[in-house]
C-alpha cells in the first residue's frame, strides 16, 4: 500500500490526452442533453391533456379496469420515479413498449425511420444540388434575372403552404400526367418482392439487383422528395446568396481580381470556399429538419415515416412511442451536429 | 387542420375532376384477382380475436376467423347462421346450449376444426380477459369456472350461463370478434410465458376463415391471402390488401387513377366529386354508430319532463342532415340502430321552437338560463353543438359550449359533471342488449355506484321502470316478444329520457364499378371480403 502511494507521488497523474479529453466532454454534453431532452418531453407527456389509460381500456371500461391499467403503466408513482424507471430502461436501450400496438417501440421505430430517412436524404440532396449553386449565382449576379427568380422560389418556398403544394402535385404528376407513382412507397405488384436490409426501398432493391422494384420505389419517392428538396432549396439558396453577398464585398476578393484571377477562381475558389463552414450548418439544419419528419407530406403521400407515426403516436396517447421518437430525433439533432463539428476542422484551418 | 384539409382538398380536386375526366379511360387497373383497399387502419392495436376491439381490426378477424355462428353478408337481416357450429339445441332451463361441431372444417395450418378449439377459443378468451371480453363475461363466465361453464365433449360443446338469458343474446354475442375460433395447437406452440399465445396472435393469425392474414404492417397496410379450402369455396379475390391511405384526397386520387379498387373514408366534398368520376360508383350502408346529446338529470331545470321534451324539439334534425352531415348521417331517434334486432323506425321529434318554448314556459324555466355542454374535438360534433347553441339561443338558453381532448371531456362525463354532451355511442356487439344495457339501464343511481360504463348513470337518470324492462328482455326466449319488448322500452325512452339520439350513421365507400358484392357489415358486423367479385 505504502509503495503504491509512493510510487503515486513520485509520478503524479498525467493530464488526459487532448482528444481523450475532447470525447468525455462531448459524450458528457450528449448526456446532459439527452437527459434534459428526455426529462422535459416526459413531464410534458404525463401533464398534457392526453389519458393513455383510457387509449387502452376504451371509453366504456369500468371504473375498475380503468384503475387496475392505471396501476399497471404505473402511473399511481410519484412522477420522478416513474421517470427514474423509464431512464433506467431506455439506458439499455429499451423504449418500452408501444402502448397501442403492443410492439417493442425500438422495433416501430426502426421500421418507420428508413422511410423518412431516404426520403430526407433525397430532399437534402436535391436542396444543396440546386439550392447552392442557385444561391450563389443569385449574389454573384445581384439584382439581375436570375436573382429575381432565386428571390421568388425562395420566397414561395416559404410561403406556400406544403400540403396544397403537395396536393397540387399529386394531381398534376400523377393525376394527370401520370408520370411519377401515386401516394405509398411502391405499387402493389412491387410489394415484398425485395427483403428488407435496411428498410431504405431504394437501396435495398439496388442491392438486391431488382431494378425493376427501384424504378417503381423512386416513380413513388421523386414526388415527395422534390417537395420536400424544395423546401429545403428555399432555405438553402437563400442563405448561400446571403453568405456569398457578404463574402463578395470583402476586400480579399476585390484584391483577387485585381490581381487578375479569373472570376470562377474568385468565386468558387475564393469567396465559396470561405462560405463552406457557415453552409454546412445550415445544410445540416436543413436535413435534421426534413429528419424530424415532414408529417404533412407524409399524410399526403402515405408515407410511413417517423413524423406521422409520432403524431398518431401523440394523439393516441402513446407516450413511449412519443418518448422513443423523441429521443431519436434528438440523437439525430446531436449526431448532425458532431459530424458539423467534425466537417469544420476539415475545412476551417483555424479550428486545426 | 380538418376543416382546412377539407376546404383545400375539395378545392383542388374539384379542379382534378374537371382536368382529368378526358383522360380517365386510360388508367390502369389493379389485377382482377386481387382487392385493393384504401382505409385508415390506424386504430388497429391487435389482432387477437380475444382482444380486438377496433373497427379495421374486427374488418381483418371477420374475415380470417370462422365463429361458432356468424352473419351472413349476402341477407345480414336473417341474423345469426350456423357456421362452425351445425346446429343447437337449449336445455329446459334455458341456460345450457349445446352446439354441434361442422364436419369437415379445417384451419389454415391444416389441422382439424373441432370441439377443442372452440372450447380452448372461449376459454382463452375468458381466462386472457382483456378490453371485450365482458362480451362473455356478462354470462357468468370467469377463468376459475370455465372448466366446469364451456365444456367439449365429442363433436359438441356445452356453455352453460348463469341466468337463462335469452339465446338469441347469448348467440348474438358470440357473433362478435371475441367468439373467434383459434388453432389451438398452433396457437399454444407460440405460446410465451404462459400468455395462451396473445403475444403472437397480435400479429399472426391462426384462423379458418376464408382469408389467412399474411401481414400487418401498423400505420402501413394489412394484406391477406385467400384460403383455397374455406368451406363455402375459395374467395375470388386470391389476395386483398388494405393500405393505410390517411386523407381522403389521396384515397380519392388513388381510387380515380385506379390504383385501388375501394376507398372507405372519402369526405363528403370528395364522395360528390368521385360520384362523378368515370369508372367510380358510390355505396352506401347504414352502421352502428349513433350521435345523441344527452341532459344531466342533476340540473334542476333539466331534470323536469317538459324541460327533456323541449330538448329534443330544439334539433334541428333535417337541416343537420341536409347540410354539414349529408350523405354520412341519417335521421334516426331511437337507440338501437336500425338493421339491428327490435329497432323502430318512428322517428316523432322535428325541429319545432314553439313548442319548445310552450314546453319551456309550462316548466318554468327562467328567462336567461345557461347550461354548459361538452363536445370532444371533431369537425362534425362540434357543428352539431354550433347548430345546437343557435336553436336554444332562440328559447333565450345560453349554451356554452366546452371543447376538449377525449380525456377532458369524458373524464367529466364519467364523473356526472356535465349539463349536456354532444357525442357518439357505436355497439359492442351485435345484439339489442348493447345499448338497451347502457342508455336504458341504470340499477343504481347513486353516485357511490360508479357505473361509469352506463349512459343512464352518467347522466344521473333513474329510468323509471326502463331497467327492469331492459333486464327482463335479455332474458326473454321467445324471440318476437322480446323484439315486441324492446319497441315498447325504445316508446317510452323516446318520451321520458334524458337522451336525444339524433342520427345514425351511413358509411359511404367509393369503389371502380366493376366491384361487386362488398359488403360493409351494416350496423351489426364487419365487412366481408369472400364474396366480392370484379
Amino acid at each position: 500500500m505504502a509503495l503504491t502511494e509512493d510510487k503515486g507521488e513520485r509520478h503524479p497523474r498525467a493530464p488526459l490526452a487532448p482528444w481523450l479529453r475532447g470525447t468525455l466532454v462531448t459524450l458528457g454534453s450528449i448526456s446532459v442533453t439527452m437527459l434534459g431532452l428526455l426529462l422535459v418531453t416526459f413531464v410534458i407527456g404525463r401533464v398534457m391533456p392526453i389519458d393513455p389509460v383510457l387509449a387502452i381500456v376504451g371509453e366504456r371500461a369500468s371504473q375498475s379496469t380503468y384503475d387496475a391499467v392505471y396501476e399497471q403503466l404505473g402511473l399511481d408513482k410519484p412522477i420522478i420515479v416513474q421517470f427514474l424507471y423509464y431512464l433506467g430502461d431506455v439506458v439499455r436501450g429499451d423504449f418500452g413498449m408501444s402502448l397501442l400496438n403492443a410492439r417493442p417501440v425500438s422495433e416501430d421505430i426502426a421500421r418507420v425511420f428508413p422511410a423518412t430517412l431516404e426520403l430526407a436524404t433525397l430532399g437534402t440532396l436535391i436542396g444543396v444540388f440546386l439550392g447552392v449553386p442557385l444561391g450563389v449565382i443569385a449574389a454573384v449576379r445581384r439584382g439581375s434575372w436570375i436573382d429575381q427568380i432565386a428571390r421568388v422560389v425562395a420566397l414561395v418556398g416559404y410561403s406556400m403552404p406544403i400540403f396544397w403544394l403537395g396536393l397540387m402535385g399529386l394531381l398534376i404528376f400523377y393525376g394527370i400526367l401520370g408520370w411519377v407513382g401515386g401516394p405509398g412507397r411502391l405499387d402493389i405488384f412491387y410489394q415484398d418482392i425485395v427483403p428488407s436490409r435496411t428498410g431504405m426501398i431504394l437501396l435495398d432493391s439496388a442491392i438486391a439487383g431488382e431494378w425493376g422494384v427501384f424504378r417503381n420505389a423512386f416513380s413513388h419517392i421523386v414526388l415527395p422528395a422534390s417537395l420536400l428538396g424544395y423546401y429545403s432549396l428555399a432555405y438553402i439558396s437563400r442563405m448561400t446568396r446571403s453568405f456569398m453577398l457578404e463574402q463578395m464585398s470583402a476586400e480579399y476578393v476585390t484584391t483577387a481580381r485585381v490581381k487578375g484571377m479569373s472570376e470562377r477562381a474568385v468565386i468558387w475558389g475564393h469567396a465559396f470556399k470561405n462560405i463552406r463552414v457557415q453552409l454546412i450548418t445550415v445544410i445540416a439544419l436543413s436535413y435534421a429538419n426534413l429528419l424530424e419528419g415532414s408529417v404533412l407530406t407524409e399524410i399526403i403521400f402515405s408515407w410511413p415515416g417517423i413524423g406521422s407515426y409520432i403524431t398518431t403516436a401523440l394523439l393516441s396517447a402513446d407516450m413511449n412511442a412519443v418518448l422513443g421518437g423523441t429521443v431519436v430525433i434528438g440523437l439525430i439533432f446531436i449526431c448532425l451536429n458532431i459530424f458539423s463539428d467534425l466537417l469544420y476542422k476539415v475545412f476551417d484551418p483555424r479550428s486545426k | 387542420m380538418n376543416a382546412m384539409n377539407r376546404l383545400l382538398s375539395g378545392a383542388v380536386l374539384g379542379l382534378a375532376v374537371a382536368l382529368t375526366a378526358p383522360m380517365s379511360a386510360a388508367w390502369a387497373e389493379t389485377p382482377p384477382n386481387m382487392l385493393v383497399i384504401a382505409n385508415r387502419i390506424d386504430d388497429i392495436t391487435t389482432l387477437d380475436p380475444a382482444e380486438s376491439f377496433e373497427f379495421a381490426g374486427s374488418d381483418v378477424s371477420r374475415n380470417v376467423y370462422m365463429k361458432l355462428v356468424n352473419f351472413d353478408p349476402a341477407n345480414l337481416d336473417a341474423g345469426y347462421q350456423p357456421e362452425i357450429a351445425e346446429s343447437w339445441t337449449v336445455s329446459d332451463d334455458g341456460k345450457t346450449i349445446t352446439f354441434t361441431i361442422r364436419e369437415g372444417l379445417t384451419f389454415h395450418s391444416g389441422n382439424p376444426v373441432t370441439a377443442a378449439d372452440v372450447e380452448f377459443s372461449l376459454r382463452r378468451a375468458v381466462i386472457l380477459n382483456k378490453t371485450p371480453a365482458f362480451i362473455l363475461t356478462q354470462f357468468g363466465f370467469t377463468a376459475e369456472n370455465v372448466e366446469e361453464t364451456i365444456v367439449a365433449d365429442g363433436n359438441t360443446v356445452t356453455i352453460t350461463t348463469d341466468k337463462p338469458y335469452a339465446t338469441s343474446f347469448v348467440l348474438n354475442c358470440l357473433t362478435s370478434t371475441i367468439g373467434g375460433i383459434v388453432d389451438m395447437k398452433t396457437v399454444m406452440e407460440n405460446e410465451v410465458d404462459g400468455d395462451m399465445g396473445n403475444t403472437w396472435l397480435k400479429t399472426n393469425s391462426a384462423g379458418s376463415g376464408a382469408y389467412k392474414l399474411v401481414s400487418w404492417k401498423p400505420n402501413e397496410s394489412v394484406t391477406l391471402e385467400a384460403n383455397p379450402d374455406f368451406y363455402l369455396g375459395a374467395p375470388n379475390m386470391e389476395r386483398v390488401i388494405v393500405r393505410h391511405v390517411q386523407e381522403s384526397a389521396s384515397q380519392r386520387l388513388l381510387l380515380e387513377r385506379g390504383d385501388i379498387d375501394v376507398a372507405r373514408n372519402l369526405n363528403p366534398e370528395d364522395i360528390a366529386g368521385a360520384a362523378e368520376a368515370e369508372g367510380v360508383k358510390i355505396y352506401d350502408e347504414l352502421r352502428g354508430r349513433l350521435m345523441y346529446l344527452a341532459f344531466s338529470q342533476k340540473h334542476p331545470e333539466l331534470s323536469k319532463p317538459e324541460v327533456r321534451q323541449a330538448m329534443k324539439y330544439l334539433v334541428d334534425y333535417q337541416g343537420m342532415q341536409d347540410s354539414f352531415l349529408s350523405g354520412q348521417y341519417t335521421i334516426h331517434q331511437n337507440f338501437l340502430p336500425r338493421t339491428f334486432l327490435g329497432a323502430v323506425d318512428e322517428n316523432p321529434f322535428t325541429y319545432d321552437v314553439e313548442k319548445a318554448k310552450e314546453l319551456l314556459a309550462a316548466a318554468g324555466v327562467p328567462e336567461g338560463l345557461e347550461i354548459e355542454a361538452g363536445v370532444r374535438e371533431a369537425q362534425e360534433r362540434i357543428e352539431i353543438a354550433q347548430t345546437y347553441q343557435n336553436a336554444l339561443a332562440q328559447v333565450g338558453i345560453k349554451l356554452n359550449i366546452t371543447v376538449g381532448t377525449a380525456k377532458q371531456i369524458l373524464a367529466r362525463y364519467r364523473a356526472r359533471e356535465l349539463d349536456v354532451y354532444i357525442g357518439a355511442w357505436g355497439p359492442d356487439y351485435p345484439d339489442p342488449h348493447t345499448n338497451a344495457g347502457t342508455f336504458a339501464y341504470n340499477p343504481d343511481n347513486s353516485d357511490e355506484a360508479q357505473a361509469t360504463g352506463l349512459l343512464a348513470w352518467r347522466n344521473s337518470w333513474d329510468t323509471g321502470g326502463l331497467t327492469e324492462k331492459t333486464a327482463a328482455a335479455v332474458v326473454e326466449n321467445d324471440r318476437d316478444k322480446r323484439v315486441e319488448m324492446y319497441a315498447e322500452i325504445q316508446s317510452q325512452f323516446r318520451e321520458t329520457s334524458p337522451f336525444a339520439i339524433m342520427f345514425q350513421k351511413i358509411e359511404q365507400a367509393a369503389m371502380r364499378e366493376n366491384v361487386e358484392n362488398l359488403n360493409l357489415g351494416g350496423a351489426t358486423t364487419a365487412v366481408s371480403y369472400w364474396p366480392v367479385t370484379k
